[in-house]
């Protein structure tokens, strides 16, 4: 964060038009390299959970799964956060028993 | 047969936003520089290379009638009266469209590379047959683009077709460039383009109304030596291309009061 964007938010003014324009660009263009729609993303991103949620037990709220793009390489970026694991969830209950 | 001719394609994607006035200048300002340089204009169905250059009125032949061996290369190719050193070679009819594929394109391309030092391709806008066609016959490419989001995709997607072409190395010129939108943030960076298109800057062209008045003239403006800043910024891009090392300036990092504030509130805080 800059010095610029601080003083923006406390005035709350809007932020640059440029800045915007990276943003937005930033955006399609790692879609456009792709080839992949948002609605081909999203369902991409809920089959992912749904086998992630298969090992461990993860926060569906927190979880994030995205494109993100530098130096023309476009990564698929998921930052999961674990709860626990379902095996150690498992074996706690076969302990209670 | 390898030469060492020069063959440069010149597109954006998208239209409008300078290519045929690049190649016009830019051929003007190679072949005053010394080299033997043809402009080939590719944009068969929406031609204007002619018109830029001032020689839509000699034009006799085109690369229609040479394609189709009803003319030899030199009866087609324009010489430009003021720098001889120019020749155009005008695009045909656009009905050729219907029967020009990229093999065409290579032996023109192959033709005029026998007798010039450069040859300039103007490529058509969209990335569709006319853009197949024109990168056949290319070795190299300049991508021009404007410092906007609609210019900024489609020259992505350009640059995407290059690269899967073999084509290299493509450069890029930022074209009208307004230095103080630039200065307020209200213009996309010089550097958040080259950032985005991972492409290094050959140059770029500040906006410059003289381009308009030049335009109407049918003379470009490195042909007349224009002192104007587009004209500078033109004939600095032909001796980049022709290896001489010009320093870039920044334009939005110009050493007033107003650029040094600018630079402190764009320090990172955290």
């Amino acid at each position: 964060m800059t010095l610029r964007d601080i003083i923006n938010k406390l005035l709350r003014r809007q932020s640059s038009s440029a800045k915007t324009a990276r943003e937005r660009l930033q955006l399609v263009l790692a879609h456009d390299r792709c080839d992949l729609s948002p609605e081909l993303l999203d369902q991409m991103r809920r089959e992912i959970l749904e086998v992630v949620a298969k090992y461990v037990e993860i926060d569906l709220e927190e979880g994030a799964v995205s494109l993100e793009t530098e130096d023309r390489m476009t990564a698929l970026v998921a930052n999961l956060p674990i709860k626990r694991s379902l095996m150690n969830a498992e074996a706690d209950e076969v302990k209670t028993t | 047969m390898e030469s060492n001719t020069r063959i440069i394609l010149i597109c954006s994607g998208k239209g409008g936003v300078g290519k045929t006035t690049l190649t016009a200048n830019l051929g003007i300002a190679l072949a005053q520089q010394g080299s033997k340089t043809a402009v080939l204009d590719a944009d068969f169905g929406l031609r204007n290379l002619d018109l830029l250059l001032g020689l839509e009125n000699r034009i006799i032949y085109t690369a229609q009638e040479v394609l189709e061996e009803s003319c030899r290369l030199e009866q087609a190719l324009v010489k430009h009266k003021q720098e001889p050193n120019l020749s155009l070679m005008p695009a045909g009819n656009p009905r050729m469209l219907d029967w020009l594929k990229p093999d065409d394109m290579q032996r023109i391309v192959s033709m005029l590379s026998e007798e010039f030092d450069y040859v300039l391709i103007d490529c058509p806008a969209g990335v569709e047959d006319g853009f197949k066609n024109a990168v056949a016959g290319a070795k190299e490419a300049i991508v021009i683009t404007n410092p906007e989001v609609s210019a900024v995709r489609d020259a992505d997607r350009v640059i995407g077709l290059l690269n899967s072409n073999g084509i290299k190395p493509v450069q890029l010129v930022l074209n009208r460039v307004r230095p103080k939108m630039m200065a307020s943030q209200e213009m996309l960076a010089v550097e958040d383009v080259t950032d985005i298109l991972a492409l290094p800057l050959l140059g770029l062209v500040v906006e410059d109304e003289q381009v308009i008045v030049s335009t109407n003239r049918g003379e470009p403006l490195t042909l007349i030596g224009s002192k104007s800043p587009a004209a500078k910024c033109y004939s600095n891009i032909a001796r980049r291309l022709q290896g001489e090392e010009i320093p870039l300036i920044d334009p939005s990092k110009e050493g007033s009061i107003r650029e040094k504030f600018r630079r402190l509130m764009q320090t990172k805080i955290f």
